[in-house]
């Protein structure tokens, strides 16, 4: 236990409904460096009760940086400023004594602000659904070594396995593109054996369903994976392209 | 058809569009650096090239109108892109943590790549156009080079514009890397330096003739 409380100015923002204009509102808290962000969030959110004003809406689950639920913009940084961290996961002992803290959702015309710090993330849902699965049967686990995959490709597709799906990379982008996350759920599938057969149909759908969603273009800045709380490299955007470029060359030419 | 017509209009097609003409583009510019660097030759060496230039004519006319439709493509695409990402992204964070997450170069493409566009109409404008369609005693051009770098204005607006070509080139390169799916731990930080080396080599190559012919000019004689 750290022993002293530090005092911090936050800025939440507020905002009733998707249609209504938001505004921040400031709270002057002492605070435990032990918290998590959400805890302070709790918080903040048993005394609004208790005074009988409207909690501060935001999203939460496991509170382990694994589901991808949370995610807020603090500081301009979404998840934060600690790097390859969830914001369930970012303690307050990160700030100093007097810091002011800019709390915000995610801003993308494809997330739509639905109250306060909840954003709609059905884009995501709507591109998985596209694409981000095996429609086949693949049965129950397969004997050792009965299908051969090199350690190598393993572990590229379970690091790109690794996305949790919160839109860090989106909210990161200036051009709001969610380039990342999709080639996340492109690589991982298109690495390993049971996600090869459909590899070309699955990039060529999910990328149009992307692109019907609102996300911007992907122009290289790399903000995404700088953001990204799990760390999910750019490099998987290079393959995404190979495979949409690969898709196009493939799809219609064997009559 | 159609679905060739979608595929360039998807995001990665519209990368695949920048990504293209931008390679070619520099292509472009290297051969414009080694002409370019002929005029330290002097006016012999210089017009000697221009000359025959000049002989081949027909074919020069054609590779102009290609690379004149290269660059309009690469400002249309960017425009428009830029455009719809505007729209993707319209509200700014309270504070701004791009300076930690990107690069400047990254981020202003479409600020250099204006600036380009401007200088490149004045551009031919000032020593294209007066060389292919201007006035009585432009054969030489070596000296129309020389009489426009005399004015420091002149000099001094070519110069700047060379440094936002850096910035742009300096981004650009690695940028087609990634798009064209050429990327990788091994080769990516190679490529990155490739790109820095050919902004840099652009920048103070294409920015030397005229602070050459500046000085020159300072020193009266040629």
């Amino acid at each position: 236990m750290s022993e002293k409380n530090i005092d911090l100015t936050l800025n939440i923002w507020r905002q009733e409904s998707p249609e209504a204009k938001g505004h921040f509102e400031k709270f002057e808290e002492e605070i435990s460096p032990d918290a998590s962000i959400l805890e302070v969030l709790d918080e903040i959110n048993n005394r609004l009760e208790a005074e009988g004003k409207a909690p501060i809406a935001f999203e939460s689950d496991c509170r382990e940086g694994i589901c991808g639920t949370c995610g807020l913009v603090v500081n301009g940084h979404p998840h934060g400023p600690l790097p390859k961290t969830a914001t369930c996961q970012l303690h307050m002992r990160n700030f100093k004594d007097g810091d002011t803290l800019y709390i915000e959702p995610f801003r993308a015309t494809a997330f739509k602000v639905l109250k306060d710090l909840i954003v709609d993330r059905s884009g995501f849902d709507k591109i998985q659904v596209a694409g981000g699965f095996i429609s086949f049967n693949t049965g129950s686990a397969p004997d050792g070594n009965a299908i051969l995959i090199s350690k190598e490709l393993a572990d590229q597709a379970l690091d790109a396995a690794e996305c949790i799906g919160c839109g860090a990379c989106v909210a990161a982008c200036k051009n709001s593109s969610a380039m990342l996350f999709v080639s996340a759920k492109v690589s991982h599938f298109a690495l390993l054996p049971q996600g090869k057969p459909e590899r070309y149909e699955r990039v060529q759908s999910m990328v149009k369903v992307m692109d019907e969603n609102l996300f911007g273009s992907c122009t290289n800045t790399y903000a995404c994976e700088a953001e990204c709380p799990k760390g999910i490299s750019v490099l998987n955007i290079a393959r995404m392209n190979r495979e949409y470029f690969m898709a196009e060359l493939k799809t219609g030419t064997d009559e | 058809m159609s679905q060739l017509k979608q595929f360039f209009n998807s995001s990665i097609g519209k990368k695949l569009v920048m990504a293209t003409t931008g390679i070619l583009l520099i292509l472009f510019l290297v051969i414009h650096l080694i002409n370019n660097l002929l005029l330290f030759g002097g006016p012999d060496a210089f017009n000697q090239n221009v000359a025959l230039l000049e002989s081949i004519k027909p074919l020069i006319r054609v590779i102009e109108v290609i690379l004149a439709l290269i660059f309009i493509y690469h400002i249309y695409n960017a425009y428009k892109l830029w455009w719809e990402n505007k729209k993707a992204n319209p509200e700014k964070y309270a504070v701004s943590a791009k300076k930690e997450n990107s690069t400047i170069y990254s981020r202003t493409m479409v600020i250099t790549g204006s600036v380009i566009f401007i200088f490149l109409v004045i551009h031919l404008y000032t020593l294209w156009g007066k060389y292919n369609f201007g006035m009585e005693g432009s054969e030489n051009y070596f000296e129309v080079i020389k009489t426009l770098f005399a004015n420091p204005i002149w000099a001094a607006f070519y110069f700047i514009i060379m440094i936002f070509l850096g910035y742009h080139i300096n981004h650009a390169f690695q940028s087609s890397f990634q798009t064209f799916g050429w990327s990788s731990k091994k080769y990516t930080p190679l490529v990155k330096k490739i790109g820095t080396f050919l902004a840099i080599i652009f920048a103070v190559g294409f920015a030397s003739i005229p602070v050459y012919f500046f000085l020159i000019s300072l020193g009266g004689q040629g």
